[in-house]
Parts: structure tokens; sequence; C-alpha cells
């Protein structure tokens, strides 16, 4: 068993029935209830993690739950960085996870070979 | 009339506001959520209402007294979803800058506000210290567990571990309980003697503090009514698993909370929660110039005032006291904010609950603070800093290679605390760590706790704001010549 | 034992000096009233620049550094181990764009003329610029290439030279403040008082940067140093999209102005921690470090000037700190005519991380007698463009 939402036919607080709202997070369908966070509805879908880190490429999910350790980030209609746990689901959202890899030395233009072939006469050398 | 300004929506956010409406000022209630209560009363949103909502709550009914009076005041303007990022302080005074819509948003609509006074009621968040595996998903804070049991109605887990220390822990495990995991026990680090003494020598105190008492006592019951182990002297002490927790190995502690060898049991869970006390937000009441104490908390006097004239505070930033110190707080606050007298009928009875609670930070502490044994169980693996995935062993590598005594130079060398979360999960731990390995102490009088940005903003929206800037003092000049 | 030199100021130019002296065989005491590395040296983006430097004895010194620092980067590297925090030395190249009609000759004609000092300046089209920075704002009227620009990781640079100084026999003192000189009869100064005792010493190296005119003033020797603060913007970590130091030419106008008000110029580079930093500011409001959202949004608006997509980046941090300015915009590197005794490395106002190996030679070489790489004179407190500025000692 992991998480998930407790059934609201068993609840003693008795919430409302709300409307479904239905997102997607790279490209797979995932519903929840409208107000939901978004973390509450991957949470809800059984999902626990969906942030990759930059260093050890290890997965991340909610930690802290209220907006403080920014841990849960997602990419929401194009816009980076937004807390999964604070961001209340909208239906049709695009949600992408995020994989921010370091800065290599191999993934910049190649400035010798593109300055030599484009060096201007006048230039120095 | 005098403007009020309330950051903050939580129990003493919301006594804040009321006090100062009843004063006769206008008042101004922000909050970064959607919804009113903050962290103690988080609830179901309205789309999703619970009609019995009081079952997860004390004090459901005063907060519902207390939202429904604000919301109807005419003098009242509530502003949810308002995220405060800076507070300027200019020589004219200060001017707290507020985006206003979704969280983390963008092309958010902009607000500089430029009140008479302002009560900070920021509130707190766990502390947790880093174990071994706690940056597996399904390791939570004990915050989380809470927030998403009494605001989404989530379980975090099927099978959960609770840990850490202090009394808060036992709400999460009753939350946790209610919302349909079984918590398969809950571990307080702190042993027998110490909880005895933080706890035992004022028993008439506690007598005083009905409301605190009834609370414990409430949770205590619940626990009983779930079968849920309670275990003192134990700490999880690490996570395991590969891409999510599987396993957490439980250890005895001994008082300084060193884990005891041979101690150690492994327990199948798919979640665990913890905290080990709490970090009180001050970076908007050191951006607005408040005097923070040596214990980190910030400096007030008997009216709630900070050091900043015309800016109070109250609530867990002015040590930890719970609901009950937050609420009396908050109303002495709002009252001196809209410039009530410090011994108005209005707050007599707010002063006396207030006396009640002075000593219970300095109770939680004795019997729950972290003692310093507890990097025992920490490997030269194990992250400290979560979002810039700093190992332990670096920190003390490069703390003794560079032999440096300035936190920020070490921040810069590890990275340890420089990432998106600015330090606000392992700021106090990396200063605790770093200042292990030098023995004067570290040097350049700064903190973890400053964060002149208080919350990330996007550049775009820096940018509309100068445009706008610019066109307001045009039009401003342009008045005067007309 | 009496030192031979007591450094005021663990900073980047105070660790640096120390190294190169301790190398010249001196016995060297470093002091510093806060932490080391815990000033300007930690907060700036850790330029080492020869692209915004026109041409002259700056310049030179500029060149002379940025030939000091690949070889000092792998000496550090084996004197001091994997161990230590890297320091990110990279030569990525700057690029410096006009973003106006109006800017595009004056940037082509100072280009010009950096490449008849020796300088690598090379002019791009906008495509070619474009080869280099696929995001940059396609409407820049001009761009130059500076392969020699490189970057290094101030706090790691300065903690490393200090080590290796200390592994060299230095001796550094953090938490100790200068309070006042130790004169000889004949008015020579021979140490410092501090409050942790007197240092008696051969010389005495102010490298106070931003706050070594007040140094000077406690050692009797007025010198027209100022604070010159500088705010810079710290993006969330993104994915790798700026690959250059890329800023807009009107930066070194700014750098060249002595206006006391506000001025922003952008430069924008990313980290190799994949955040991207937005600078910079310029203003003369004393030590104050109040921060002030005007400045922050009006860096926003010139960074997308050159990056449009910074957009929708998120800036989660600013720092700022105060650069030590001069007024003609040289640094002070020599001894004080004044006051024997008494000897300055400071003034480098925003480029003292790449000046500072340079000026470290320099001082070693004018302190043991021997023959410096580049001409000192136009470092020294005599010379002619200070004449107003620095009063004679009565």
């Amino acid at each position: 068993m992991a998480s998930r939402m407790f059934p609201s036919r068993d609840d003693r607080i008795q919430p409302a029935e709300a409307p479904p709202v239905a997102l997607t997070i790279d490209g797979q369908r995932v519903s929840g209830l409208r107000g939901q966070t978004i973390a509450g509805v991957l949470l809800a879908s059984g999902r626990l993690s969906w942030r990759t880190t930059s260093a050890g490429a290890t997965p991340r999910g909610v930690f802290c739950g209220i907006g403080v350790c920014f841990d849960c980030i997602v990419t929401v209609n194009g816009d980076r960085d937004v807390r999964a746990c604070q961001r209340r689901a909208d239906d049709g959202d695009v949600i992408l996870t995020q994989y921010d890899d370091l800065p290599g030395h191999d993934d910049q233009p190649q400035h010798d070979e593109l300055t030599r072939r484009d060096e201007l006469p006048g230039a120095a050398s | 009339m005098t403007g009020v300004l309330v950051i903050g929506a939580g129990p003493a956010g919301l006594a804040a506001a009321r006090a100062a409406l009843r004063a006769g000022a206008s008042v101004t209630l922000l909050d970064s959520s959607d919804q009113l209560g903050g962290q103690y009363w988080r609830h179901l949103p309205d789309s999703r209402a619970g009609v019995r909502e009081d079952r997860l709550h004390h004090g459901w009914d005063r907060f519902r007294a207390l939202q429904d009076e604000l919301l109807e005041h005419p003098g009242c303007e509530v502003v949810p979803s308002a995220q405060v990022w800076a507070i300027e302080r200019l020589d004219e005074g200060l001017v707290v800058h507020v985006h206003v819509g979704p969280p983390d948003g963008n092309r958010r609509p902009s607000r500089e506000l430029t009140p008479d006074a302002i009560v900070i009621a920021t509130g707190a968040y766990d502390r947790t210290l880093p174990f071994p595996g706690w940056d597996l998903p399904g390791v939570f804070s004990a915050g989380a567990a809470q927030a998403l049991a009494k605001g989404e109605r989530v379980a975090v887990g099927g099978r959960v571990v609770v840990a850490g220390a202090g009394p808060f822990l036992l709400p999460v495990a009753a939350s946790l309980a209610q919302t349909g995991a079984r918590v398969l026990g809950v571990y307080e680090a702190s042993r027998p003697r110490a909880l005895a003494r933080g706890w035992l020598p004022r028993p008439w105190r506690l007598l005083g503090a009905t409301s605190k008492f009834g609370e414990l006592a409430s949770y205590a019951l619940s626990h009983v009514r779930h079968r849920i182990p309670y275990r003192v002297g134990h700490a999880v002490i690490a996570a395991h698993g590969t891409d999510r927790v599987e396993q957490v190995t439980v250890a005895r502690l001994d008082a300084r909370w060193a884990p005891i060898p041979g101690t150690e049991r492994r327990i199948d869970a798919d979640a665990v929660c913890v905290s080990h006390g709490f970090t009180p937000r001050i970076e908007l009441a050191i951006a607005a110039g408040c005097d923070i104490r040596p214990d980190r908390f910030v400096r007030v006097d008997d009216r709630q005032h900070t050091s900043v004239p015309g800016v109070f505070a109250a609530g867990e930033i002015t040590g930890i006291g719970g609901v009950d110190a937050a609420l009396a707080e908050g109303a002495i606050a709002g009252h001196g904010a809209a410039g009530g007298g410090a011994d108005d009928p209005a707050v007599r009875r707010d002063l006396a609950r207030r006396a009640t609670f002075t000593d219970f930070a300095a109770r939680i502490e004795a019997a729950h603070g972290i003692r310093p044994g507890w990097t025992g169980w920490l490997r030269p693996d194990t992250l400290v800093c979560r979002c810039e995935e700093v190992p332990y062993g670096r920190l003390r590598e490069t703390g003794r290679a560079t032999c440096s005594t300035s936190l920020r130079s070490l921040k810069l060398s590890t990275r340890a605390g420089l990432g998106i979360c600015q330090g606000r999960v392992c700021g106090r731990t990396v200063e605790d760590l770093l200042g292990r390995e030098s023995p004067g102490g570290l040097l350049d009088g700064t903190s973890t706790d400053r964060r002149p940005i208080a919350s990330p903003v996007r550049i775009g929206e820096l940018a509309a704001a100068h445009g706008r800037h610019t066109s307001a003092a045009t039009d401003a000049a342009r008045h005067q010549h007309q | 034992m009496t030192p031979d030199v007591v450094i005021i100021g663990a900073g980047i130019i105070g660790a640096a000096c120390a190294r190169s002296l301790v190398r010249a065989g001196l016995r060297v005491t470093v002091l510093d009233r806060n932490a080391a590395a815990s000033g300007t040296s930690a907060s700036g983006e850790g330029n080492l620049l020869v692209s915004d430097k026109g041409p002259g004895e700056e310049l030179r010194l500029a060149q002379y550094a940025s030939s000091l620092w690949p070889d000092t980067v792998a000496e550090l590297r084996r004197e001091l181990g994997a161990d230590f925090p890297s320091l990110e030395y990279e030569r990525k190249g700057g690029l410096v764009v006009a973003t106006t009609p109006a800017g595009r000759d004056p940037l082509l004609a100072f280009a010009e003329s950096q490449r008849g000092a020796g300088v690598d300046a090379r002019v791009l089209t906008v495509k070619q610029a474009l080869r280099l920075e696929p995001d940059l704002n396609p409407a820049i009227t001009a761009a130059i290439h500076y392969p020699e620009d490189a970057q290094v990781q101030p706090v790691a640079a300065t903690e490393a030279l200090l080590a290796s100084a200390r592994l060299g026999g230095a001796d550094v003192r953090v938490g100790v403040t200068v309070t006042g000189g130790i004169r000889a009869a004949d008015g020579a100064l021979v140490g410092v008082r501090t409050s942790a005792g007197d240092f008696s010493a051969g010389a005495v190296l102010n490298a106070a940067g931003p706050w070594s005119g007040e140094v000077s003033r406690s050692l009797d020797a007025s010198l027209p140093v100022r604070p010159r603060r500088g705010v810079v913007l710290v993006t969330t970590r993104m994915p790798h999209r700026i690959f250059h130091k890329v800023y807009d030419a009107d930066y070194v106008g700014a750098v060249g102005s002595g206006e006391a008000e506000l001025q922003t110029s952008s430069v924008v580079e990313s980290t190799a921690a994949g955040t991207v930093l937005i600078g910079s500011s310029r203003e003369q409001v004393g030590f104050d470090n109040r921060l002030r959202v005007s400045v922050l949004e009006e860096l926003a608006v010139k960074a997308l000037r050159l990056f449009p997509f910074l957009a929708g980046a998120s800036v989660m941090r600013s720092y700022g700190g105060f650069r030590p300015y001069m007024p003609d915009h040289l640094p002070v590197i020599g001894p004080d005519h004044r006051v024997p005794g008494l000897w300055h490395a400071t003034g480098h106002e925003g480029a003292g991380i790449g000046l500072s190996l340079a000026t470290a030679e320099l001082i070693a070489a004018q302190l043991t007698g021997g023959v410096p790489a580049v001409d000192p004179a136009s470092f020294l407190l005599t010379r002619p463009s200070l004449a107003a500025l620095v009063p004679e000692v009565a």
C-alpha cells in the first residue's frame, strides 16, 4: 500500500463531492478532485516521486508539504519551479517533471571550431 | 484611521487582525495560501468542504468565528494567495512587496503596501534533522503528513512510522490514523528523564494552560483508540529503499541522542514522517530590520512590538508556544498595532493568557530540544543540503581543508544552503555542523535566516513592475506640473 | 617571531599577496577583523576579464593576471589536493554586445583599440553571435567575442590562496581588528595595534578592500577608497542555455563612470551549479546594504534585453557587496610614499578577483627588490590622476 486518498464515504468529516479535474504529467493522464493540490492529485494516484535531482539523479516528491523545501517542484503549463504542494490543480494542467542536469563542458557550442571558421578579417588572432 | 497590515493568517494573524479591527483600525490581511487558518487550521478547500471539519480540529468553532468576523468586517481586506516576496526599508519607511496569484505563478499582479503598522505572524515549519536515506521518496516532514491529511485527506502511506521530537508528533500520528493510515509507532528521541524535566517541574502551569493540556490529553486518547505504540528514547536513524522507502531502522538513543549500537531494529514501512522541532519563519522580520534574539526568535516587548517602530510580531516567530499563546499574542499585537494601549481592558484577558504560556517554549526545549549526539547517525554520504545534494562528508572536509570560519564562505564553497529552498530546510543544521568544525565558532555574523528575497520572483514580473513604477512616477511628476 | 609583512585583510587580494610573499621567502601574518573570504570576495561573480578594459596599464595588468591564472589553478590543486573545493576556473570567454544602434560604433571602435593592445577581440556578425549564444536576443546591433575572458569561483579561490599561504608558513588570524599603527622614532610604520595585541612587522600591507580607506586612516594616512555597492541576482537552477559571460556594452561605460547614482548594466552568465547570475549595479551609498527593489527591477529589465527567455526564470536570491572604488578607476599597488613601511594593495573596484594574482606579484617584486612584470608607476599613489586626492601626511 502507498500514499492514497481517504475514501470520502468512510470519512467522518464528510467531505463534499467535488467535481473531477484531469491533468497530464509527462503526457500521462491523472485525475483528481477540484481543490486538490497537484501534489495531492499525484500522491492520491499512488505516485510518490516526480522530480529528478541534478547531481545524483535520484527521485524526489513531497518532503515538507507546506511550501518550504521546494523538493516537489514541477513545470506547470510552461512555468518552471512550481511547488506542487502549493498549487491547486486546474483541469487540463500540463505538468512536466523537472530534471535539470548540471552544466557539463560537452554541451556548449564549440567556440574554437566556430571562431576559427568564422573569424572576420581584421580580427586579432 | 490607522492602516494595519497583518502578514500570515494562522491563529496569531487572525487574532491580530480581529483585535486591530476592534480597536478601530483598517486591516489588510495577507496569506500565501488561498484559505485562512494557517497550518494549524489547515482544512479542505471549499470545493470539498467537510460537513464535520470540527472532528479533525481543535477549536474549529473559534476559527470559524474569527474567519466570519474578518470576512464580514467592512474595514478588513482579506487578500488570499498573496506572497510577500520582499520588505524594503526605505528612509521613508517600510514597503511590503506582494505578488497576488497562484503559488509560483507567472505574470502575477504586484502590490506595494506602505501601512502605518505591520503585524508579522508568519509561523514556523518543521525542523527535520538529516539521517541516511531521508532524501528517499516516502520520507516526509511530520508537517507534510499533517497538511496532506487535513488539507487533502491524503494519507502519505499505508504503513507509517512517525519519529522525531516534540509534542507535535502526537497530533500528526492522530491525523494519519484518522486518514486511514496504519501508524506503526511514534518514536520520540527524548528520554524519560528529559521529558520529565521539561514537563513536570511546574505542573500547575499545565493546569493554567487548560486548552493545551486538553489538546495533548485528547491526542493521547486518540493514540489509545488507534493502538499506536509510543516509544521514548528512540529514533529513526535510517531509511532504506531503492527509489522509495521500504524499511526504516529504529534505534535507542542515549541522553545525548547518540544511537546506542546493537539496539537497531528494522521495520517495514512505506512512509516515515519526521520532525525534530520547529524553525520559525523569520526572514520577513529580518527584512523589516527586526532584532532577533540569540535563540533565533524575533525580539518583542510586552506589547509584541519588535525593535522596529510600527512593526509587531506574534505567534511562533516569537517563540514556540502553540495555538493559545499565538492567539493571545496576536490579539495583543493587533491591538497595539492599531494604536491601543498596553493595559486596555480589551487585551487584559489576552495578557493573562499569554502569561500562562510564557515558559511553554522553554519547557518544550528542555523536554524535546535537539541534543548534540544526533550526528552519530550521520554517514559521510548522508545528504545535509537536499537541494544541492551536499553530503555530510564534504561539509566536514571543506571545513577542515579551508580552516574557514565564515558561514558565507563555507556555503559558497560547499553550496550547502544555496539551492532553491535557500537553506530553509538545512540552514540551521549546516550552521550547527560547520560551527562544530571551527572551534571559535563562525565569525561573519550572518545567518542562514537572512533571505532578502523571501520567495522566488520571476524576472519578467520584476521587469514588468519596473515599467509600472516608472510610469507611475512619470504620472506623479506630470500631475505636479499641471 | 616578528613577521616581515603584516597583511590587513583576508580577501582575495590579501590571500594572493600572502601566498606570493611567502613564496618569495618572507614571513607573513594575515589579519582580518572578520572571517576570511567573507566580504567583497564573497559578493561577486568571479570575473577574470580583459574585455572591459581599454588600452592602458590596467589592461596590461589584466593581461598579465590572465596569463597567471591557469598555472596557479593547477599549482593550487597539486598543493591542496582533491578534497579542496574546486576553483571552477573556466576560460569560458566573454561576449559583449551592443543593444542599440547608437551603441554599435563605440563598441566596434573600443574593440579595435583593444586589438591594438593585444587583446583577442573578435567581431562577430549577429548570426555568428547567435551560434555562440542561441538564446541571445537577435535584435543586438554588434557583438565582440573575447575568448580570453574567464571565471573563477571567488570564494574557493580566496580560500585556496590562503590555504596555500598557510602551508608556506603564513599565520592567518581572523577576528582581529586593527586599531592603529606602531611608529618608529623616524616615523616609519613598524607594526599595528590590534584587538589581539600588537603586531610588529617590517612592512604593513593594507588589503582591506572597500574598508581600506578606514584602515588607512587608522594608520594616519588617508586614502580615497570608497565603497561602491553592487547587487547580483541569482536564479534557480535551469537547463544550461547561457554559455559565455554575456554583457551589454554599456557595462564598460558604467565601470568607467564616476557617477554616484545608480547605474546598472547587464552581465549575464551561468554558473557550474546551473544557476544564472544577473549583474550588476553600481551605486555609491556608503556601506548601506539594504535591499532596493528598484535596483532588482532595473537589472531584470536589462537582462531581458539580452536574453528574453529569462522572463520566466525565477530569482531566488540577490546578494549585494561593496567594491573598493578609486576615483580614477585604478587600483593602488605599492608603497605609500608618505609613510615608510605602509603598503597598499587595494582599490580594484570590481576587478579584484581577476587582478589579485598580478597585484600580488607586483607587491612581492617591489617588496623584495625584484623586477615587476608590469610597470608599477601607474598604480602608485604618486600618479598624477590622484594628485589632488592624496594629501601629504602632516
